[in-house]
């Protein structure tokens, strides 16, 4: 079991085709997977549909994939940070199906966890519930939403060890065990590989049968919007 | 006076008890935390955190620790985190006992529009349906005319719908309105404003 690669062009080989539905980890651009972001960018490959929260912002993230025009369609709860997602929706060249957040994580889970379909109270009534079934439990009136199962996932965690178990640090958590999971290949970057026994086995985030590929690397880790207090107001 | 920004969120503060886990929107939602004195409050930020602490200090900013408007937070000690799966079992679950909410227009139903204005403005919901389907009481906190005047508390709302029927309270500049069958009812009005004053700025039912 050899899981740890060189970089992310060597873990993302024979893995890439045209067409293919990707789930990646991040939320906004917290915790998201930069380096296989770009490797995918030069790779070439195109048509992708991505399954992820958001859609990076121009020129980072995600938003690498969309100026390349490699993505076909987007999965996405909230895609407001990016001008040129919305030039390319708003004149029908980028094509977005909008998730409720939780339903998106949701879809994940259950598409990581076998389950194919299941009902949510989430979005009925609304746009999101046309042509969905509709089942009523309880005297209350649910959705049926069906998992994700996508050919590939990318996901950033904090460090890992080279059996691929995870740990996540703060809240760039979010997307990326749900992301890691209902793909049938996982590869991660992490900012740190230690040894085996280095993390505590009660302390793991996301066990390693999770993952299939692991690099190491280093992270820019953008900060979207820098919000402080001065410490005269403390 | 009608209320300003900061009063609203002060007046939405009311709104919470001691021991809540509440998750607050962006813009004046986020405002209320200011105004929470000394509840015992526990914030949730839906993508994966509860225990949400105050801006960090300069130079101090951490791009791991953000919260759902992707502004930089700090952490309390009794913060925990959890993924996004996680995150919205709790809300969806009826875990979270409040959830105050911006909005474009509310209806007199509790129907509730935040999301999206077709072929202008395509942001997304983000969190929000989920968290007007799953927790239990639902306040929108906004001002209750647009930019051009026109009332956005209205008899059925005119934008896609965040969620149907799920408003329980809506504080705006000019005052305090429950969603009650028939219609919206007034509780509370600001300083100086009158009955008519609201009632002319309103479209919806008021009973």
């Amino acid at each position: 079991m050899q899981k740890v690669y060189p970089d992310a062009k060597a873990a993302l080989d024979g893995l890439l085709r045209d067409d293919m539905l990707i789930a990646a980890g991040g939320f906004g651009l917290c915790g998201i997977p930069e380096l296989l972001i770009d490797a995918i960018v030069e790779s070439g490959v195109k048509n992708l549909t991505v399954a992820s929260n958001n859609a990076g912002v121009d020129g980072f993230g995600l938003g690498k994939l969309l100026d390349t025009r490699q993505i076909k369609k987007m999965m996405s709860s909230y895609v407001g940070e990016n001008a040129e997602f919305m030039r390319q929706y708003l004149s029908g060249e980028l094509e977005l199906e909008f998730n409720p957040q939780g339903t998106l994580a949701e879809r994940m889970r259950a598409g990581g966890s076998g389950i194919p379909g299941f009902y949510t109270k989430t979005g009925y009534g609304t746009q999101i519930g046309e042509g969905k079934e509709v089942k009523e439990f309880n005297g209350e009136n649910y959705i049926l939403e069906e998992g994700i199962f996508a050919d590939l996932s990318i996901v950033k965690a904090w460090k890992a060890d080279d059996t691929g178990n995870l740990v996540f640090r703060k809240t760039a958590r979010n997307f990326n065990p749900p992301a890691a999971m209902c793909g049938k290949i996982c590869v991660v970057e992490v900012e740190e590989i230690v040894e085996r026994g280095a993390l505590d086995p009660d302390h793991i985030h996301l066990p390693g049968i999770y993952v299939h590929r692991i690099i190491q690397g280093e992270h820019e880790k953008r900060i979207e919007k820098v919000t402080t207090r001065s410490r005269e107001d403390a | 006076m009608p209320w300003d920004r900061n009063q609203m969120a002060e007046r939405a503060a009311q709104e919470l008890e001691d021991g809540m886990y509440v998750n607050l929107g962006i813009g004046i939602p986020t405002l209320v935390a200011n105004y929470v004195g000394d509840k015992d409050i526990t914030l949730q930020s839906e993508n994966g955190m509860l225990g949400m602490g105050p801006f960090p200090f300069e130079g101090e900013e951490d791009p791991d620790l953000i919260n759902a408007g992707k502004q930089t937070i700090t952490e309390l000690n009794r913060t925990s985190y959890f993924d996004s799966a996680m995150s919205f079992g709790m809300i969806r679950g009826g875990k979270i006992a409040a959830a105050i909410l911006g909005a474009m227009e509310v209806a007199e139903n509790g129907d509730l529009a935040n999301w999206m204005i077709p072929g202008k403005l395509v942001k997304g919901m983000g969190g929000a349906m989920d968290l007007v389907a799953g927790v239990e009481k639902v306040v929108v906190v906004m001002d209750h005319t647009n930019k051009a005047g026109e009332t956005k508390l209205l008899k059925a709302c005119t934008l896609p719908l965040t969620g149907t029927g799920v408003v329980d309270r809506i504080i705006t500049d000019l005052g305090v309105l429950d969603v009650v069958d028939g219609g919206l009812k007034i509780v509370e009005l600001a300083p100086d404003v009158t009955e008519d004053e609201l009632r002319s700025k309103t479209e919806a039912t008021i009973v």
